[in-house]
């Protein structure tokens, strides 16, 4: 018995559509990919979704309140929010730089948040 | 180094920027590199940047640096390769109007309004949201209608959130990234309402955006009143038919406080109006060369202020054109007039560049009308003849089609214009 999952690839802008064949808990056949990436893609997407995270944390002495910031890897799509929501209340003060750690190894994923600018303090 | 501004303006630059985005930066790098020694790159806001610096979702950068960037990142590595290429970038000012000889009068915070002579001027001025004005939505006025980008703005750069219950209309990618963004603050998004039958944005978007979050998108369906006297209450939503007309009788209620806009973009062409260059209708950006050349010589231009892209990445492919050949022209030296006219025909909305030369390679950016599953990308002749053809898959409005079209596809064409065709196969 052979089941079919569809999905849409993210990887670049062509958004290919992939299908995923499984029979017994085992993938069997994976279609519509134009690169390998594509066909990576679909594999990790159906046993282990992963995303990054941005968002922003709360930032003092700078021209903005807010400090952009990203995961270093991609989590487990199931913990996208908890990310956030860890977050929430951080607080970083001026300067900061491009790829500051803001939070080291959050929730114990393995990868970190970091600032995705500098951020000067504002005289 | 974000606030690099000079602190003197010199009489004369070989090359005039207007707008620090990505394009603007993009081609004063380009200038400097063609052999532009004094390039300005003005621009109104108070930091350089653009659009990239509310922009902190990933996604950028994949084409042009190798590597998945987010925004800001993306926007000060092209800052830094201009700071650090010897081009100035004088903020908090704008440019009020290029003469035909090329003078640029700023307006400018520190300096007032100032004159500058330039050998060549680059437009890269980016673009604007369509407002719920451009769509003339009945109802009330009260707050809490806003665009998606200004929601942008408020809530990555001032840390405020527009409201606690969200409808969006519109499936541009901006209001996708804006449906994730809201809902990962804590705000509910009750929909996105797409009145096309198929999503405005990139895929990838729908995926993350919307089914990441279980957010409901209602395509072939609009907004048809908007309630509340001070503050939104609810929006009036209908399906459309085939001709896009609201089934009042088929209509429903959806209370919320906020309605985002998603509607498009509209390149930001004051400038270029006033300097009475020729616009292509369909894009709303000045028509140009091969060498992106507006109407006017000397005047160059790139980025959104041309058409709207979808990818930065390509923005900087275009500004490095642009850029490039302001720089040369500025030095004395022309390239040779094109020859040779594309014509959008079946299934293609636009093409930029507008004209090309059968003496270079080119690529050509292009965006289709209505999307193909499986269809073929076909150049030919007023009279008929095929001189290229190329297969295309999945082939949808909202992502632009490159085509990389090279001098020797052309070697046996001797016409002035190519029929420029998106056909199902």
């Amino acid at each position: 018995m052979t089941e079919t999952f569809t999905y849409l690839c993210i990887g670049c802008p062509l958004g290919c559509r992939l299908e995923v064949d499984e029979a017994e808990g085992d993938i069997v056949e994976v279609r519509g990919f134009s690169c390998r990436l594509g066909k990576e893609f679909a594999v990790q997407e159906h046993t282990d979704p992963r995303r990054l995270v941005t968002t922003t944390v709360g930032v003092d002495g700078a021209r903005w309140p807010r400090l952009p910031v990203k995961t270093t890897g991609t989590v487990p799509k199931a913990l996208v929010r908890e990310v956030c929501r860890a977050l929430a209340h951080v607080r970083v003060r001026a300067p900061v730089r491009l790829g500051d750690v803001v939070i080291a190894d959050v929730l114990g994923t393995g990868v970190d948040v970091v600032a995705t600018r500098d951020l000067p303090t504002t005289s | 180094m974000i606030d690099a501004s000079p602190r003197m303006l010199y009489e004369r630059y070989d090359v005039v920027v207007a707008g620090a985005g990505p394009a603007g930066l993009g081609a004063a790098v380009a200038a400097r590199q063609a052999g532009a020694e004094r390039v300005l790159v003005v621009d109104r806001e108070a930091e350089a940047g653009g659009i990239l610096q509310q922009c902190i979702h990933a996604g950028f950068g994949l084409h042009h640096f190798g590597v998945e960037l987010t925004g800001p990142e993306y926007a000060q590595r092209v800052l830094t390769e201009a700071l650090d290429g010897g081009v100035d970038v004088l903020t908090d000012a704008f440019v009020l109007d290029i003469a035909h000889d090329r003078r640029v009068r700023l307006l400018t915070g520190e300096h007032g309004v100032a004159t500058v002579a330039s050998g060549a001027t680059v437009l890269a001025m980016g673009a604007r949201e369509r407002t719920r004005g451009a769509v003339r939505i009945p109802g009330e006025r009260p707050a809490g209608v806003l665009t998606a980008g200004l929601a942008q703005r408020l809530v990555n750069l001032h840390g405020l959130l527009p409201g606690r219950r969200v409808a969006i209309l519109g499936s541009g990618d901006i209001g996708l990234i804006m449906a994730r963004r809201l809902t990962l603050e804590g705000v509910e998004v009750v929909g996105v309402f797409e009145l096309q039958a198929h999503p405005n944005g990139l895929s990838r978007n729908i995926v993350h955006c919307l089914h990441d979050f279980d957010i409901p998108l209602h395509l072939s369906t609009t907004v048809v009143d908007v309630h509340g006297r001070e503050r939104v209450t609810g929006v009036t939503v209908a399906p459309v038919d085939d001709d896009l007309r609201p089934q009042a009788h088929r209509a429903w209620e959806v209370p919320c406080d906020t309605m985002l806009v998603s509607i498009g973009l509209i390149p930001e062409n004051e400038l270029s109006r006033q300097l009475r260059l020729r616009l292509d209708p369909v894009t709303g950006g000045p028509v140009v060369t091969s060498t992106m050349e507006t109407s006017r010589d000397g005047v160059f231009a790139c980025g959104n202020v041309v058409h709207i892209h979808d990818l930065v990445d390509f923005v900087s492919e275009e500004a490095a054109l642009a850029g490039g050949h302001a720089g040369r022209f500025a030095t004395g030296w022309q390239p040779p007039h094109d020859n040779v006219r594309l014509q959008p025909a079946t299934n293609v909305a636009y093409c930029v560049p507008h004209t090309v030369t059968t003496e270079r390679d080119h690529t050509v950016y292009l965006r289709v009308r209505r999307p193909l599953e499986r269809s073929v990308l076909r150049l030919s002749t007023p009279d008929g003849r095929v001189v290229h053809e190329r297969k295309l898959r999945y082939v949808v409005p909202a992502e632009m089609v490159n085509l990389r079209l090279r001098a020797s596809l052309l070697e046996g064409f001797h016409g002035d214009a190519l029929l420029v065709e998106v056909l199902p196969r």
